[in-house]
């Protein structure tokens, strides 16, 4: 009595899981995208060299079901023989590294205690969604000859070439051409056609960020970071899309000096505060190598707003200044008691269209800064 | 696997079936189908070969696929409760796994045709679920994807709450008859004679008096297990189809609960026949030993939990080893003869669930030798808190009450005389996940309507949680 079949069929077009599993990664990217503000101030998330993946909560991914909490309850499992009570099972949650269920995948989705509130995502997934929205404000196209380009540009189709370019359309028309007499279209060698590409000069919008820091004794831990996220995350984006944009680091306390990127990010001074000194310098900076015909100029302040009250008159002067040779200066102001800062309320008086200001309170508001900056119109205001 | 390979594996199962048959097995034509693994995994993921969409089988497909990618865990096989049995094969097994996979797979199948808590399920299941993805698909273009991955959402979310039992199960019937008998008892009594019926009675029906409340339903205090249907059946929020997809749901629920509850059974009864079938096959040295490390994985113990595999096979071992040899206190008191070890064996097969094979079978010695131990949180670390065997069982036991997912009743449908859904946690020393409690609550509210509250005890204090539509709030009950 024969009542089986053993039998194999083609499954190739079966691709319910993998439809499924995009809607599920384009919910990952929607989640990304409401926790941006989060993400974006996500120290781990900066700390890692970018390859890393980091673990981040995302609420709507989660499937929540009304089930027991595993971290009160008793379990059962099993030793080896001589297990005694008071014998360490495990440290932490049992299964914070994977699954210590049965050898067999089956039903693992089913053991308590698994905690799938965690998204991976990478680096790359959060700056995809942030760096969407990020663009230099008022970019102006300078002639100048070292904002080239090299781009390259598919025009011309030849006869010889590379097989990854084959031009499969008219290598077939090709094809057709000399099949009309025969029904059977058969490709020659004589038949291939190969895309072939120019290299072209595009001439390219120069730019230079002027980055300065306060690193004087007031600011704390928390404003130095949130002005390192924040010019972490503009490095990153401004690497990432455009080609031709130096930036410039300037530290500063009672006195300004240029320092490297590495001093920038990870070194503390201390001392007063004047800021003017961090303007000076950018001014002369300018004035020495960047004429503003032949570059688009951003300079970006970081500071507490603890600017020595008799240095403030000097600063509304040189943000003028500067300003009027930049495309947009950006002011951000960590001041996370909401005091009232001397510099602040000087600049606030000021009415430069291209001068724009930010406070930081918290954390989650550097994404605003960042949006606020680096938009084509004023952006989010600071609230 | 080549062609030659899937030819003996034909010749194999032939066998292997033959033996099974002889064992006493009894199953239901087999439809063995080799797959590659991202085929197998979907259905994993899916738990059918045709269900409706959903991004969280994507998301458990996702891992499942990775988890094999990267070679830390794999299925073997799957099997469809269904007549005729679908069993899936994976194509990268070597043949021997997948020889071991089908004499497993007759283990199962047995399992569902004769255990009693399979009785009612459908066999059809496979076209029932596919028909409804089909119908679930068809709402997605009329109502929109969202607007139906949104009501799956809170479908889903809520959906292990059904009753299983045997009231349970027909209750949809039973109250829809009802409401069709309370319909005929009120028609018209007193102003008329009695009269034959007639096709326009439901004309004349206005202008008799107005219908009396029936006495023998009042639905406004009663204690329903099944809290998918009485939202199905009760809510004011849901539209004709979104009614019809929770009812598909809670039927694939239905169908699936036999599973959770005898997952220990069912596994050691399969692992069980899989080791004897094999043993009478004609295997290679070679083949012997990957067989022997194959079974040797499945049956892994865990420190932290329970793998079913492992513990449902020393239990029925036990149990054939204690009614084939029966002591002497057994035969006399008992009257037990030696040698009905298989017997016994198939009678358990039948009539338990895991919550009754454990409590009846999972035996002192037993515990001590499979050393089997309840462990909790200690500090920051976990460690064992128990060794005494009644204990462990018990603990055992509790988990895997209700398939291990916490029982909750409707117990208001019309709480606060405001139409606000009252549910209680039928609490037994488990404590709920509050996150996840508070973040399920505005699943209740979505599918009905207006405020729900869910009773439950934390820290040995009577609490209530409540979801308004913005925000969860807890009220400790006074003292």
């Amino acid at each position: 009595m024969v009542d089986f079949t053993l039998q194999r069929e083609d499954w190739s077009l079966h691709r319910k899981g993998h439809i499924d599993q995009e809607r599920h990664r384009e919910k990952v990217r929607e989640a990304i995208r409401e926790h941006l503000a989060d993400l974006v101030s996500d120290e781990s998330l900066i700390m890692s060299d970018g390859k890393q993946i980091i673990k981040i909560p995302i609420r709507s991914l989660e499937e929540y079901r009304i089930r027991y909490n595993f971290q009160k309850g008793k379990h059962v499992g099993s030793g080896s023989g001589d297990t005694a009570v008071g014998d360490h099972v495990a440290r932490g949650p049992p299964d914070a590294d994977g699954q210590p269920g049965p050898g067999q995948g089956e039903g693992a989705g089913s053991e308590p205690g698994v905690d799938y509130a965690e998204a991976e995502v990478t680096l790359e997934d959060v700056q995809q969604e942030l760096f969407r929205e990020l663009e230099l404000p008022d970019l102006a196209e300078k002639d100048e000859a070292d904002m080239v380009v090299d781009t390259v540009e598919f025009r011309d189709v030849r006869k010889k070439g590379i097989t990854a370019n084959i031009d499969k359309k008219r290598t077939l028309l090709q094809a057709l051409r000399h099949a009309k007499k025969d029904d059977r279209v058969v490709i020659t060698p004589d038949d291939l056609r190969y895309k072939t590409w120019e290299t072209i000069v595009k001439p390219d919008s120069n730019a230079v960020i002027l980055a300065m820091m306060d690193l004087s004794g007031s600011m704390g831990l928390f404003e130095k970071y949130c002005a390192r996220t924040f010019f972490f995350w503009m490095t990153r984006f401004l690497r990432t899309k455009y080609a031709n944009v130096q930036i410039r680091y300037i530290a500063h306390h009672t006195e300004a000096h240029e320092v490297d990127e590495e001093y920038f990010f990870t070194k503390g001074e201390s001392g007063g505060t004047i800021c003017s000194s961090a303007y000076q310098y950018a001014l002369d900076m300018v004035n020495r190598e960047y004429p503003p015909e032949r570059y688009n100029i951003y300079p970006i302040h970081f500071s507490d707003g603890d600017n020595l009250t008799s240095d403030n008159e000097k600063c509304v002067q040189l943000v003028k200044d500067l300003s009027s040779v930049s495309r947009m200066f950006g002011y951000a102001e960590v001041n996370q008691y909401s005091r009232s800062s001397t510099l602040m309320s000087a600049y606030g008086k000021l009415q430069i269209p291209r001068f724009r200001t930010y406070v930081i309170r918290d954390k989650s508001e550097i994404y605003g800064a960042l949006r606020h900056f680096f938009s084509q119109q004023q952006g989010v205001k600071s609230a | 696997m080549t062609q030659q390979e899937l030819a003996e594996l034909e010749r194999s199962i032939e066998r292997m079936m033959d033996l099974a048959r002889a064992f006493g097995l009894d199953f239901y034509p087999m439809r063995f189908e080799v797959c590659p693994a991202d085929v197998l995994y979907t259905f994993g993921a899916y738990g059918m070969p045709t269900r409706f969409h959903h991004w969280s089988f994507g998301k458990t497909f996702h891992r499942m696929k990775l988890d094999y990618d990267l070679g830390l865990s794999r299925i073997y096989e799957l099997v469809i409760n269904s007549n005729p049995c679908y069993a899936f094969l994976l194509d990268g097994n070597t043949l021997l796994q997948n020889k071991t996979v089908c004499a497993h797979v007759l283990g199962h199948c047995d399992f569902f045709k004769n255990n009693a808590a399979f009785r009612h399920t459908s066999r059809d299941m496979v076209e029932r679920m596919a028909s409804s993805a089909e119908r679930i698909y068809h709402y997605e273009l009329e109502h929109g994807r969202r607007h139906v991955e949104e009501l799956l959402d809170a479908g889903l979310a809520i959906a292990e709450h059904v009753d299983p039992s045997e009231e349970g199960r027909n209750a949809r019937r039973a109250s829809k008859e009802r409401m069709y008998r309370q319909r005929l008892g009120q028609r018209p009594q007193s102003t008329r004679k009695v009269r034959e019926p007639g096709p326009y009675d439901d004309l004349f029906e206005l202008d008799g008096p107005l219908p009396q409340p029936a006495e023998e339903f009042i639905p406004t205090r009663i204690l329903n297990k099944d809290v998918m249907l009485f939202i199905i059946e009760n809510s004011d929020a849901l539209e004709e189809w979104e009614r019809d997809i929770l009812s598909m749901l809670r039927e694939e629920m239905l169908y699936f609960w036999p599973q959770l509850e005898t997952k220990i059974m069912n596994e050691g009864w399969a692992t069980y026949w899989h080791l004897r079938i094999m043993r009478e096959m004609d295997l290679s040295d070679e083949e012997a030993v990957e067989f022997a490390k194959m079974h040797s994985g499945v049956v892994l113990p865990s420190r932290t939990s329970i793998n079913p595999y492992h513990v449902g096979l020393a239990i029925w071992e036990d149990i054939e080893r204690r009614w084939n040899e029966p002591t002497k206190e057994e035969q006399e008191r008992y009257g037990r003869r030696p040698g009905e070890g298989r017997e016994k064996m198939f009678e358990v097969r039948e009539v338990e669930t895991d919550v009754s094979f454990l409590r009846n079978y999972l035996t002192k010695d037993l515990i001590e030798k499979l050393d089997l131990y309840v462990y909790q949180k200690v500090g920051n670390d976990w460690r064992v808190v128990e060794k005494d065997w009644e204990k462990v069982r018990d603990a055992l036991v509790a988990s895997r009450i209700n398939g291990g997912i916490p029982v909750l009743y409707v117990e208001d449908g019309d709480y606060r005389r405001n139409g606000e859904l009252l549910i209680r946690h039928a609490y037994e020393g488990m404590e709920l996940d509050l996150r996840h409690l508070e973040k399920t609550l505005p699943y209740f509210y979505r599918l009905w309507g207006r405020p729900v509250h869910l009773q439950t005890v934390v820290e040995g204090r009577d609490v209530t949680f409540t979801y308004d539509g913005k925000k969860v709030q807890r009220s400790f009950a006074k003292d």
